[in-house]
């Protein structure tokens, strides 16, 4: 009997793995990809290679970071230059890839392995993680994980080798469309998933705040919407938690 | 020659450690956290805060063709579609739909 238990770990982890690389067949991840088409077109544009624009996409992982390196490429800017652009952007992936890891690793996943996944978090695979992760066994997160995340980075850098220059441009209508996709998926899921009262007060301040900040302060305007926010929101649900407790230790 | 190689250079050292090396950070951060901590509940506040700030604002300053869209329109279809949402009993399909829905039939009716 322990050997089937075994035996039925070992193929359970290979089975979350291709069931974590079915998650690329998802509406989000198809999103994702029509967002690549797009970038593909933009790097022919700016000048890049082919090669050069499949490496930007398997490298970096994050749409605006290679947004903002390919911008500032086209300007000339220099190497430190471009390397202050692009990590202001990317800042975002700490507070990200810190909220998944927890939920992820087992108390025997090595650290190594971790770091190595932490490439395939971005925005898409962040809301992917943190909406099914909890309905994947502890153990077999990992497995899940990685085969949703590296799937999807794969297939959507064969996505901007294979489309570039063939896609010049989406109709207007499509392109907006397209477009639209991606914020209001966001906002239907995490909202959908939100189980706790602390994610649903950071997602209402989040949005009233992204925007606001960007007139205020453009250059930090994600980081202090997160930082900020995130810590109002924080404190207001410990406050409500706290009053909560109160009230039932008085009564 | 060196041109050739320059821009990988810029890939690998202004792409990939630019922005991998917060990702590494976050993995140093969260592997001290438990799960049930009181320090990842405020990481999560951040993230979901930070993350949603990124998506009003792909809603409120779009770039490329959506940028000529009228805002009170976009705002129209992603506050009706996200109120439907919610009375609907919060299927996801409902709030991509519906939104998207309104939107293509506003840009229809402002082009024609």
């Amino acid at each position: 009997m322990p050997m089937s238990a075994e035996k039925r770990l070992e193929r359970g982890s290979l089975n979350w793995f291709l069931t974590g690389m079915r998650g690329v067949l998802s509406l989000p991840a198809i999103i994702l990809m029509t967002s690549y088409i797009g970038f593909s077109a933009f790097a022919l544009q700016a000048g890049l290679t082919r090669t050069e624009a499949v490496a930007m996409t398997l490298g970096i992982w994050a749409l605006p970071a290679q947004m903002i390196l390919v911008g500032s490429m086209i300007g000339g800017a220099n190497i430190a230059t471009s390397f202050l652009a692009v990590t202001l952007s990317s800042i975002r992936m700490m507070p990200m890839v810190a909220s998944i890891v927890p939920e992820m690793r087992t108390s025997k996943t090595p650290v190594w392995l971790l770091l190595f996944l932490s490439h395939f978090i971005a925005i898409t695979s962040w809301v992917f993680a943190s909406t099914r992760l909890r309905d994947v066994p502890r153990e077999h997160r990992v497995a899940f994980f990685a085969g949703f995340g590296i799937t999807l980075t794969s297939t959507c850098a064969l996505i901007v080798g294979v489309s570039y220059g063939i896609v010049s441009q989406f109709p207007p209508i499509v392109a907006g469309a397209l477009f639209m996709l991606t914020p209001v998926y966001f906002i239907s899921s995490i909202w959908a998933s939100a189980k706790q009262f602390v994610v649903k007060i950071a997602f209402l301040i989040g949005i009233v705040l992204g925007p606001t900040l960007a007139l205020v302060v453009p250059q930090f305007d994600v980081l202090l919407a997160g930082i900020g926010g995130g810590t109002v929101a924080y404190l207001i649900d410990r406050y409500r938690r706290h009053r909560q407790r109160t009230v039932e230790e008085g009564a | 020659m060196l041109e050739e190689y320059w821009t990988y250079v810029l890939i690998v050292v202004a792409g990939f450690v630019a922005t991998d090396f917060w990702r590494w950070l976050g993995v140093l951060a969260g592997n001290r956290l438990n799960e049930e901590s009181e320090a990842l509940n405020w990481v999560r506040a951040v993230a979901t805060a930070l993350v949603m700030a990124v998506t009003a604002k792909l809603i409120v300053f779009p770039t490329g063709v959506l940028a000529d869209s009228p805002l009170w329109l976009r705002l129209a279809a992603a506050g009706i579609g996200f109120c439907v949402f919610l009375a609907t009993g919060k299927k996801v399909a409902v709030g991509v739909i519906v939104p998207i829905a309104i939107l293509v039939a506003g840009l229809f009716l402002l082009e024609g």
